[in-house]
């Protein structure tokens, strides 16, 4: 099957910020691949699970957050919070009999490391491998 | 507060399959404090019934709007504002919310959101545990302010039954024992010897077992 997913990117200022920075161009100069929307928000800590879900009901395929290390968050616990609400959402997709693997949290040091790539590449292959959204 | 918490989505989306427009109604008292039916909760129940509608293939409008509480005629008189605009309420109050709703508003498909699970109270985050289950005959000013009906698995008034080890009670060694608190803090409260006292046989009527309870207050009717 011909499929690229819609995939939606909740990331904290402290570890996209310089992809802001980048048009087009230079994101995939980085390999950040194209089907990404990159919402840059203050601190995950502030990612409501309504703004999760409404990805959803946008028409996303995935959703996945990027914030800082666990116990190195910028904001304390920002990311810790992120992550809580990421989980939340898997269990609520479960008991939708939705793939839970739809949505994922991770942590990524501060800054444009190669990390913040890699997840998005992980990301694009486990969504790509699910197949467009049930909703 | 009474502390409860959300049904199954499968439960609730069986619930509206058939409606159309329907409102998600939650509650600003307990149910807020104890983060199960508030506003913030109404919101995420909302998205997640047109997802779940979404996916069987339904199409649903689904609203969300809130109360000050579900357990006052007042407020309930507060639906009109949504009038003609649902044809199914989902509370997110307790369940008294929930009669509430049906006692006064004949006509409107009322359905329960929430699990409602004891009286309760958090004192860590994220945690609430039972306290009090209104049994309508309160003993606690002989049991050192611990109460022997919620917090004994067998609602004993006479001390611990014989299971009772290490200050764990038999059902689950992660529940305390409430008798051995009892009797830890009769003592640190030099009050040990009144526990000696045989508690009479209770009348449980008062407790819910005499049927449904009512309470009326000549002061406060006119
Ligand atoms: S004795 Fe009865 S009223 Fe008092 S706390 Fe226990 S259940 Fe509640
Ligand atoms: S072990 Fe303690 S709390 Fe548990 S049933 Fe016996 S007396 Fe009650």
């Amino acid at each position: 099957m011909n499929f690229t997913p819609d995939i939606r990117l909740f990331s904290c200022h402290y570890t996209c910020q310089q992809t802001s920075a980048m048009d087009d161009n230079g994101l995939q100069h980085l390999d950040f691949p194209k089907n990404i929307s990159i919402n840059r928000v203050v601190c995950t800590g502030k990612i409501e699970i309504t703004t999760l879900l409404q990805a959803f009901e946008d028409g996303a395929d995935g959703v996945y957050v990027v914030g800082c290390p666990m116990n190195t968050c910028h904001n304390v616990k920002g990311s810790q919070r992120a992550a809580k609400r990421v989980e939340t959402v898997r269990s609520a997709l479960s008991e939708l009999a939705v793939e839970p693997d739809r949505i994922k949290m991770y942590h990524t040091p501060r800054g444009l490391h190669h990390e913040f790539i890699e997840a998005a590449h992980e990301m694009n292959d486990t969504i790509t491998e699910l197949g467009p959204t049930p909703f | 507060m009474i502390v409860a918490e959300r049904k199954p989505l499968a439960e609730i989306i069986d619930m509206v399959k058939d409606h159309k427009k329907i409102l998600v109604l939650a509650c600003r008292g307990c149910v807020t404090v104890c983060s199960a039916g508030g506003e913030r909760e109404a919101d995420i129940l909302a998205s997640l019934i047109r997802l779940g509608l979404k996916k069987e293939g339904k199409q649903a409008e689904v609203a969300t709007g809130s109360l000050v509480r579900q357990c006052d005629k007042e407020y309930i008189d507060g639906i009109d504002q949504w009038k003609g605009q649902y044809d199914a309420i989902v509370s997110t109050a307790c369940g008294v919310g929930v009669n509430f709703i049906a006692n006064l508003r004949d006509g409107d498909h009322v359905y329960p959101a929430l699990n409602t699970t004891f009286f309760g109270g958090s004192a860590e985050q994220g945690v609430w545990r039972e306290q009090c289950a209104g049994c309508g005959n309160c003993v606690l000013h002989l049991t050192g302010g611990l109460c022997p009906v919620a917090r004994c698995a067998k609602s004993l008034f006479n001390g611990p039954c014989g299971g009772s080890v290490k200050g764990s009670c038999e059902i689950n060694s992660d529940v305390p024992c409430v008798w051995q608190n009892i009797y830890d803090r009769m003592g640190t409260l030099d009050r040990q010897k009144e526990l000696s006292v045989s508690q009479p046989i209770r009348d449980w009527s008062v407790g819910g077992h005499g049927g449904p309870r009512k309470q009326v207050r000549d002061d406060l009717t006119v």
